[in-house]
C-alpha cells in the first residue's frame, strides 16, 4: 500500500518535472543537449573515485592528512572536480564512525560518488539515522560496539561529506588499486565497513 | 538586499550555542529536531548566501557565518539507547544561533 503510494508520488513529480524542462527547453534557457550533456556527466560519476582516495589516504599519509585539512583540494588533486560545494572528509578511527545523510532532502558527494541508492533519498534512513543510528546500521549488517562513538553528519547547507573508513585488517599487502576495491559506496557513506581482503 | 560584506563570525569552535526555537514560514535549512537545542561549534565552514533567500531568487547576501554544531544524541532525543557519547552533527546558519 506504502510502496504504491510512492510510486504514485513519483509519477506526479516526474510528469512535473518534464514539463518544466520542455518549457525550459522551448523558452531558450537551455537546449537538450545541455540536458543530455549533464545526464551524460552525472552517469561518468560513480563510487570509484571516492575509493580511489580511500586507498590512496590508505598508503600515503601525507594525502591523508590534506584530505582531512581540504576534501576538496585532496579530490582536486587526483583529477576530480568538485565544483562550488565543499567535501569534507570524515575520518573513522577505532573510537569514531562515521556516517552521513540530509534529512531535509538528498544532499550527497555526488561529485565524487555519482547518483545516490533510492535508499538515501528514502523518509525511513532520513528520519532514523539521526535517531536510532545503532539500529539502522543493524540493519545494514554492520554492527558498531557500544564503545566505539558515533558521528552522524547531516548535510543541511552547503557542505558534503565522505567518510574515510578504516583499512581492513589483513590488506597490508595490497597495493593502492587492490585497496580501491575493498572500498564500497556503502562503506563512503558509512553504513558498513570496507571489505575485507578476499 | 543588504551589504556586500560578510557578516562576521560571532562563535568560535568549542563555544556552546542553542539553536532558536522559532518557526518562520518558506524555505529553511535548519532542521526541526535541532530548534532549541543546544550544541558545541565543531568548526566555521566559511560564509554562504543565505538559502532562506536564494529560494526566492533573491542574492541572499550579505553571505552569514555556516557552522558544524555537534549536538549530543541524549541532548536531542529522550531515552537515547546508544553510545553516551555518540552525537549528531549539523551546519547550521549564524542567525539561528544564540549563546547558550
Amino acid at each position: 500500500m506504502k510502496l504504491q503510494d510512492e510510486q504514485d508520488s513519483r509519477g506526479y513529480y516526474r510528469r512535473m518535472q518534464s514539463a518544466i524542462e520542455e518549457l525550459l527547453i522551448l523558452k531558450g534557457v537551455f537546449t537538450g543537449a545541455d540536458v543530455e550533456r549533464q545526464v551524460k556527466a552525472m552517469d561518468s560519476r560513480d563510487p570509484g573515485r571516492g575509493a580511489k582516495m580511500v586507498a590512496r589516504a590508505w598508503v600515503d599519509p601525507a594525502y591523508r592528512a590534506r584530505a582531512l585539512e581540504n576534501g576538496s583540494a585532496a579530490a582536486e588533486e587526483l583529477g576530480f572536480a568538485v565544483g562550488p560545494l565543499r567535501l569534507i572528509v570524515l575520518e573513522d578511527t577505532p573510537r569514531v564512525h562515521n556516517v552521513i545523510v540530509c534529512t531535509l532532502c538528498s544532499c550527497y558527494p555526488r561529485m565524487l560518488l555519482g547518483l545516490p541508492p533510492e535508499w538515501y533519498k528514502s523518509r525511513n534512513y532520513r528520519s532514523r539515522v539521526v535517531r536510532e543510528p545503532r539500529q539502522v546500521l543493524r540493519e545494514f549488517g554492520t554492527h558498531i560496539p557500544d564503545e566505539v562513538e558515533i558521528r552522524v553528519h547531516d548535510s543541511t547547507a552547503d557542505m558534503r561529506y565522505m567518510v574515510l573508513p578504516l583499512r581492513p585488517a589483513g590488506s597490508g599487502h595490497l597495493n593502492e588499486e587492490q585497496l580501491a576495491q575493498l572500498v564500497t559506496r556503502d562503506s563512503l557513506i558509512g553504513v558498513a565497513l570496507a571489505g575485507a581482503p578476499g | 538586499m543588504g551589504g556586500r560584506e560578510p557578516v562576521a563570525a560571532r562563535f568560535a569552535p568549542g563555544e556552546r550555542v542553542r539553536v532558536r526555537r522559532a518557526d518562520p514560514p518558506g524555505h529553511v535549512r535548519t532542521p526541526w529536531y535541532c530548534r532549541g537545542h543546544a550544541g558545541v561549534i565543531e568548526r566555521i565552514c566559511g560564509s554562504f548566501a543565505n538559502p532562506e533567500e536564494l529560494a526566492y531568487n533573491r542574492d541572499g547576501l550579505p553571505a552569514r557565518p555556516l557552522y558544524r554544531v555537534r549536538f549530543l544524541c541524549r541532548e536531542l532525543w529522550q531515552n537515547y539507547a546508544g553510545n553516551a557519547g555518540d552525537v549528531v552533527e549539523i551546519e547550521i546558519f549564524q542567525h539561528w544561533l544564540e549563546p547558550a
